[in-house]
């Protein structure tokens, strides 16, 4: 494959073009600036922000539109800490008043604990969103029959998880998104879990077309290196994915010619 | 000199006193927040922020402010 080749592979969402195929939350970083900085280095297009309350009574918090111009950067609002449908639709509703954002990232957890996905509610929300206008990429778990209801529903990229929110565990079922990849022409994403760059090199492997990272990069010791790191994890598993692997074999096949051995 | 009657109204879940009779645009253009980066319910209701300055707000009205923050 040539390198011109490999520069038009663009992460396509919604008939959007992206040239990352790196995703990026803005939560938990120590500062705005922390957070700018490293999405910069990430070199990522999107990046996922929460609907909150305004602070009324402090009003010289930093707000995070003045470090990551929308302009410039995709932002996805995202509906983390809605626990059902109503309070999901509720705050992507609010987003897209802020601005008329439109692709959005649906995310309705079931327990608290565990923060893993509740299906139902999020089925049900993707079906009503669709039908608003909305461009819905939605976090699931990684069940195959749960991914195509989502698809039917209207979903435009499905985002199962590696392992639970913020766990750092990796993917923890190849198998399954191995299965979702077969089965979907949609943009799939993983998205939670990921603890490493390579995690993320696993995932482009697999064939999924990009990653959502946030707690890796953002609880990383060095969260300018580890965002470097991811940028560079992303590119190579996608490479590698197109390259077109070698079958694997039981026994060993020599790398040099065995004629002409003195 | 006239004195400002108030009324009670719950601000981002919290009582606050305003004065009466202005609108919606009046309220965020006081409390200094930026409309264009934020989004506006009124009573569990979306306001339309080109109609801001139509809506007057009431005794008891429950008005939620949010912005995007940082989130994963």
């Amino acid at each position: 494959m040539g390198e011109g080749e490999l520069k038009k592979d663009n992460l396509i969402i919604a008939n959007k073009k992206f040239n990352s195929r790196l995703i990026v939350g803005t939560g938990k970083y120590k500062s705005m600036s922390e957070c700018a900085k490293a999405i910069d280095l990430s070199g990522a297009d999107i990046v996922t922000v929460a609907v909150r309350r305004v602070n009324i009574i402090n009003k010289n918090k930093p707000l995070l539109m003045d470090y990551i111009d929308p302009k410039k950067i995709t932002y996805l609002p995202n509906t983390a800490g809605c626990f059902n449908s109503k309070e999901a639709l509720r705050t992507l509703r609010l987003a897209r008043e802020i601005g008329g954002w439109k692709l959005v990232k649906l995310e309705v957890l079931g327990d608290k604990k565990n923060l893993f996905p509740e299906m139902i509610e999020t089925l049900k929300s993707t079906e009503i969103l669709s039908k608003e206008g909305f461009k819905v990429m939605v976090y699931c778990n990684d069940d195959p029959l749960m991914a195509k209801r989502l698809e039917n529903a209207g979903a435009c990229a499905i985002m199962p998880l590696a392992a639970p929110i913020g766990s750092g565990l990796g993917i923890l079922n190849k198998v399954n998104i191995g299965i979702i990849r077969k089965q979907t022409k949609l943009p799939l994403i993983i998205d939670a879990g990921l603890g490493q760059a390579s995690d993320a090199t696993i995932a482009m492997e697999l064939g999924c077309d990009g990653v959502l990272v946030n707690t890796a990069i953002a609880k990383a010791k060095k969260p300018f290196v580890m965002a470097l790191a991811f940028k560079n994890a992303v590119v190579a598993g996608r490479q590698s994915f197109l390259s077109g692997r070698i079958e694997k074999t039981l026994m060993g096949k020599p790398s040099s010619p065995s004629k002409g051995i003195i | 000199m006239k004195k400002i009657k108030k009324i009670k109204i719950k601000l981002n879940g919290k009582e606050r006193l305003i004065e009466e009779n202005i609108s919606l645009l009046k309220l965020i253009k006081i409390l200094k927040i930026p409309v264009k980066k934020v989004a506006i319910e009124l009573n569990h209701e979306i306001m339309d922020k080109k109609k801001l300055n139509k809506k007057m707000i009431r005794k008891n009205d429950k008005i939620e402010i949010v912005h995007f923050i940082g989130g994963g």
